[in-house]
């Protein structure tokens, strides 16, 4: 999201260009490390699993080469994946919608407090962010357990003892608590680098309260949205650690059938078939992002160039998610 | 220490040009192609030459997690001079995929029933030389005949247990003092159950039990493959899902001793674990249900790519004796396979029903065979039932 293009070197004179060069070399030496990251752990891997896709399963469970096929695809077609699928997306999306309705008003409250306040809240929406993934769902599983506290209170208002866990609600519920945060830090960035002044001008020309907010406020922070959005719904569509500790494994998810592929059921190209498919339906969903995201984006920056205010502050923030 | 708990799986559980993508494809489809040549020799290696005991440098055995008395390894240490490298698994399919890679290097494995037939058939045994192993002689006549290694070539037993119900003493009394699979699968009865049940996380085990319940013989089932009785199990899941209150390969023993649930299907050394621990042997039982359950035995086997292959055949001699054979079974509390056994276990552990079944409950267990192209099916209707 920095501002990073460059001006283009003048083609005036040599010694720009050789500079020019110079400097590109540089910059692809410095790229280099990340480059052969990603080349080895994710260009690599993404390759064997398309190969492994097109494969067959003998019948001890064993990947085969010879004899490429289509069938893995074609079991996607099956009742009970795409019952999974439907089931999944759905979830994502109910996970994505909770974590707006509790992000927003959240972000909210963060961007409009005065600066050192904002700092140390800052600090206290990422401290869970630190801690491991894994530990957290299980610290909810404790808090939801029928020996736990949140049965301990039910049962003493005399609600009677508290069953949520393995359910589907209790399932939400790790969702939103995991990847809430990814919702709140993006949605912070665009409120906080908003131009308020948009808004007195709304509430000037008698806008009332509610219509400036739905008129300006929601409209210039649609990036925020946008982004925080597909960062919560990509994880949660695949998300498996969840499901299984917090729904008892009851209610199948796709990243959980995925895993089930590789393990008990030693379908390979099944499970690597629906792990392209999920990378495939994710980069589109990034791509679109990047376009409506990008035209706002560049909406933002102007007016914060407009305005002499250095959009970097935010910056680390986004550097951090 | 003393039960422990193997058969569990698994606990647990990213721009470049397009130049560079290829190039990553090239190299990424080299790498396929050479574990494809190198894994695909179905021929299994010819039986080692070696004399009893004798050894040939230090032994790589792979086992499950708490799966032995250590201090075994140390007396088998003290008598060969060699070292044992001992590393453990949690499922056979995580010992599986290391030796189909060839990631790392192991003399020795204990692989399960089903397992041994896919890694023999798979060419990823070596043929044992029974010569080497004259304790061998020591295993019970029943495990002379195993179904998953028809010649009885690759494997020796090395325990055995079984899959069914763990319960307090208080539903085994609401049950009439018998334990049923209906208390999982009717609902009547099911009803009877004041608090949650759970299941398996796990296809073959709930499909078998299921059938079980229907009255099949698995065995029939899965080596006729009986798709319709298959189809069946999975209906009789599906209308059963909503009354379990989790499924858990994991931690059933725990949340039966805990509380969370009152009727859990598991393997018998997770509860026999949970029990210990809990010091709950005297509220807790674990029970083969009356229509029979699921039997299993794991076995010693050498992979076809092993280093050290006689001291390997020495280890399995060293455990096939009578009295480390007996010092096994009482630290694991599962069934020893090995007859001369008998008089060194502990009492309480041949006293067992949970351990060691009466004959006419024993009659009523089966091996979970080979299921081949029906395994899909099978994993399906776990699958299926969750939807």
């Amino acid at each position: 999201m920095q501002p990073a293009r460059r001006p283009r070197a003048g083609t005036g004179s040599s010694g720009e260009a050789a500079a020019a060069q110079a400097k590109r070399r540089q910059g692809m030496l410095l790229a280099s490390p990340g480059a052969l990251y990603l080349l080895i752990f994710f260009v690599v891997p993404l390759a064997l699993i398309s190969v492994y896709s097109f494969a067959t399963r003998t019948s001890t469970g064993r990947t085969s080469l010879s004899g490429w096929n289509v069938e893995s695809y074609e079991a996607i077609g099956d009742d009970i994946i795409l019952g999974i699928i439907g089931r999944s997306a759905w979830l994502a999306t109910l996970t994505t919608a909770l974590c707006l309705a509790v992000g927003y008003p959240f972000a909210y409250y963060l961007a409009t407090r005065p600066r050192h306040v904002r700092a140390i809240l800052l600090v206290l929406v990422m401290i869970p962010f630190w801690t491991n993934g894994l530990v957290r769902v299980f610290a909810i599983r404790f808090l939801l357990g029928s020996n736990g506290p949140a049965s301990a209170l039910s049962e003493s208002l005399g609600f009677g003892t508290f069953r949520i866990l393995f359910t589907p609600t209790a399932v939400t519920i790790g969702m939103v608590y995991s990847f809430l945060t990814l919702m709140v830090l993006p949605l912070y960035v665009a409120l906080e680098r908003m131009d308020w002044s948009l808004t007195e001008a709304a509430r000037d020309l008698y806008a009332g309260g509610s219509k400036a907010f739905w008129k300006v406020t929601l409209p210039l922070t649609k990036s925020g949205i946008v982004a925080g959005s597909v960062l919560v719904f990509v994880p949660s569509f695949g998300s498996y650690v969840v499901p299984d500790i917090l729904g008892g494994a009851k209610t199948l998810l796709i990243g959980s059938y995925i895993a089930r592929q590789f393990r008990d059921a030693r379908n390979w190209p099944l499970g690597a078939a629906l792990s392209v498919l999920l990378i495939a339906a994710m980069l589109i969903a990034v791509a679109l992002n990047q376009r409506s995201g990008s035209g706002a984006e560049g909406g933002d920056r102007r007016r914060a160039r407009r305005r002499g205010r250095a959009a970097d502050e935010a910056e680390p923030v986004t550097a951090a998610v | 220490m003393t039960a422990l708990v193997p058969k569990l799986p698994d606990r647990r559980p990213g721009n470049g040009r397009g130049r560079l993508l290829l190039a990553a494809a090239l190299v990424g489809a080299a790498g396929l192609l050479a574990a494809a040549c190198s894994g695909g020799d179905g021929d299994a290696a010819s039986a080692a030459d070696c004399e009893p005991g004798q050894t040939d440098g230090d032994l790589a055995f792979y086992n499950w997690a708490e799966y032995i008395d250590e201090e075994l390894l140390t007396a088998f240490e003290a008598e060969t001079g060699i070292n044992v490298e001992y590393t453990t698994y949690e499922s056979n399919e995580e010992m599986l995929s290391k030796v189909e890679s060839g990631a790392a290097i192991y003399d020795l494995v204990v692989p399960s029933d089903y397992m041994v037939d896919t890694m023999r058939r798979d060419g990823l045994l070596l043929e044992l030389n029974f010569d080497a192993i004259p304790n061998s002689a020591n295993i019970g006549s029943e495990f002379d005949n195993p179904p998953f290694d028809p010649e009885h070539k690759y494997s020796v037993a090395y325990q055995w247990g079984t899959t069914g119900i763990g319960m307090s003493y208080e539903v085994l009394d609401l049950l009439g003092g018998e334990s049923t699979w209906a208390v999982i699968f009717d609902p009547g009865t099911a009803a009877l159950v004041p608090g949650s049940i759970s299941m398996l996380d796990d296809a073959p085990e709930t499909v078998s039990a299921a059938l079980k319940y229907l009255g099949y013989s698995i065995e029939d089932v899965i080596n006729n493959q009986n798709e319709d009785a298959v189809r069946e199990a999975g209906e009789l899941l599906r209308a059963t899902n909503d009354r379990l209150l989790k499924y858990d390969s994991v931690t059933f023993g725990d949340d039966l001793v805990n509380g969370e649930v009152d009727v859990a299907h598991g393997w018998s050394g997770g509860f026999f674990l949970s029990f210990f621990e809990a010091d709950a042997y005297d509220d807790y039982t674990y029970t083969i249900p009356v229509e029979g359950g699921v039997r299993w035995v794991d076995n010693m086997a050498i992979p076809h790519n092993a280093d050290n292959i006689c001291s390997a055949h020495a280890m399995i001699n060293f455990l096939t004796d009578a009295e480390n054979g007996a010092t096994l079974t009482n630290w694991t509390y599962y069934g020893s396979p090995n007859a001369a056994s008998t008089p060194y276990i502990l009492d309480e552990i041949l006293e067992d029903p949970g351990i060691y079944p009466p004959p006419e409950v024993d009659a009523r267990l089966e091996l979970i065979p080979h299921a081949g192209d029906m395994a899909l099916l099978i994993q399906d209707m776990h699958t299926q039932a969750k939807s």
